[in-house]
């Protein structure tokens, strides 16, 4: 089944998918890697407020090239969801929905994503010049200074995924990992 | 002698990071090709389906096969006849490197100080150099962007001789099975045997430079590469670890000779985008 999700999502939207099922996403997400999580991490641990508001939204683990004269985005694919796997449960806790990324990840995070209700999405990896096909507008939203991981608000339109992890927690990969 | 510029090296490193980063090399195309009929996974199909349209887009719009344009790694073979005319030559890479990255609009991933601060240093430099001395009156030059993704899921492990061949193909299919979920697959397995600690991750790097298909000179090793490979398609795995039969398209194993009390072996996992580029001068 080809489904089609649009952001922001919710409970209603999250709970209909399944693992497995390929999904083509609209709307906006963050990007935000290594560098923007970590940030995130410790401003949670001090107790400041965010730069972005995480609820029901999707965070997209990746960072793009520069784009040419004339090109929204330059190529954009994921990155390695598991190195976000330390920072991940803690997100969700504050709303976080979805996310984007590549691989498997700790049966910690497949946890709170169950117990959240939230989703993560795959794409192909190394696929970035024909995913970028499909961000229609980028902008930078925060933590300019971490340069190449600052975190970007991108549009995306039809941008093609497979549900890895659903709500329940089921997930698409046929083998087991240690994390 | 034969009087070679180091400004004309620049120039060279300069194209070849952008030719390894905007087309993809027709050896692995042609691999990814032949998965893709191979693959009965119906998601791991579609996701090779994609990766074979991405390698497309890349060379007609010359945008980056992947985001991740990667660790810069060099290989210099400079023949003993030729002298290079310059104060700095690894000043002269260096800029060769830093303006692919800036003018291509390559991404820039390269950190400093990385237990610290790890800032960017907003040129990709610097690469990792090796230089080798050949016979003649010429420069060979390899570039090989590498992302990290694929680099982290590589290994080192100084094995003892008493663990033998089995204890080799155990090491490597255990790290294979481990690792390469996180690895953008279907990978390039490139291992280095043999020689010592520092030696033996240069080994395993130059093995995922042998072109795909090629057929490995020594008959054990050939054999062994196949063995291997057929043993890492049955992992289950599969293109963008979905699952499906092809986890890796190729094997290739390097030996060099090595200390009686020592098997060092090295495992360096290249993701299906497995980018480099030649030139001679």
């Amino acid at each position: 089944m080809n489904l089609k999700l649009n952001t922001p999502l919710s409970d209603e939207k999250v709970k209909k998918l399944r693992a497995g099922e390929r999904i083509f996403l609209s709307g906006i997400v963050y990007t935000a890697r290594d560098a923007a999580h970590k940030r995130f991490f410790e401003a949670i641990k001090k107790g400041l407020p965010l730069p972005i508001d995480l609820k029901d939204q999707v965070i997209f683990y990746a960072s793009p090239t520069p784009p040419k004269e004339g090109e929204v985005i330059g190529s954009i694919g994921p990155t390695t969801s598991a190195r976000m796997d330390l920072y991940t449960p803690l997100l969700l806790g504050r709303g976080l929905k979805g996310m984007i990324g590549k691989g498997p990840r700790s049966k910690e995070v497949q946890e709170a994503i169950k117990k959240h209700r939230a989703i993560y999405l795959i794409a192909t990896g190394g696929a970035a010049a024909y995913l970028a096909q499909f961000v229609v507008s980028s902008e930078i939203a925060c933590y300019e200074d971490l340069g190449p991981e600052a975190i970007l608000k991108l549009r995306l339109k039809d941008f093609p995924l497979v549900v890895a992890i659903d709500s329940l927690g089921k997930q698409v990969f046929p083998y087991r990992v240690e994390l | 002698m034969r009087a070679i510029e180091g400004k004309e090296i620049k120039e060279r490193i300069k194209a070849l990071c952008l030719e390894a980063n905007f087309f993809l090399r027709a050896d692995v195309f042609a691999a990814l090709r032949e998965a893709q009929v191979q693959e009965e996974n119906k998601l791991a199909k579609l996701a090779l389906s994609e990766i074979v349209k991405n390698a497309q887009i890349a060379r007609e719009q010359k945008k980056p096969i992947c985001q991740d344009t990667g660790h810069v790694t060099i290989f210099l073979e400079v023949g003993n006849e030729v002298h290079i005319v310059t104060d700095d030559l690894k000043m002269e890479i260096n800029q060769g490197v830093s303006e692919a990255y800036i003018e291509g609009n390559l991404r820039k991933s390269i950190v400093t100080d990385p237990l610290f601060s790890r800032k960017n240093t907003l040129n990709n430099t610097p690469p990792s150099i090796y230089f080798e001395n050949v016979p003649g009156e010429k420069i060979k030059i390899t570039v090989f962007p590498k992302g990290g993704g694929s680099d982290n899921a590589s290994s080192l492990k100084m094995l003892k001789p008493s663990d033998g061949l089995d204890g080799f193909k155990k090491f490597v299919l255990e790290e294979v099975k481990k690792n390469a979920p996180f690895a953008c697959p279907p990978l390039v397995v490139g291992i280095g045997v043999g020689g010592s600690f520092d030696s033996v991750g240069i080994l395993a790097k130059k093995a995922l430079l042998e072109p795909l298909g090629r057929v490995n000179q020594d008959k054990k090793l050939q054999r062994l590469e196949e063995e291997i490979l057929k043993e890492i398609n049955q992992l289950g795995i599969g293109p963008n670890a979905l699952g499906g039969k092809v986890t890796a398209l190729a094997v290739h194993i390097r030996c060099f000779p090595t200390h009686m009390a020592s098997l060092p072996v090295a495992l360096n996992l290249s993701c299906h985008a497995l980018r480099s580029a030649r030139t001679i001068l």
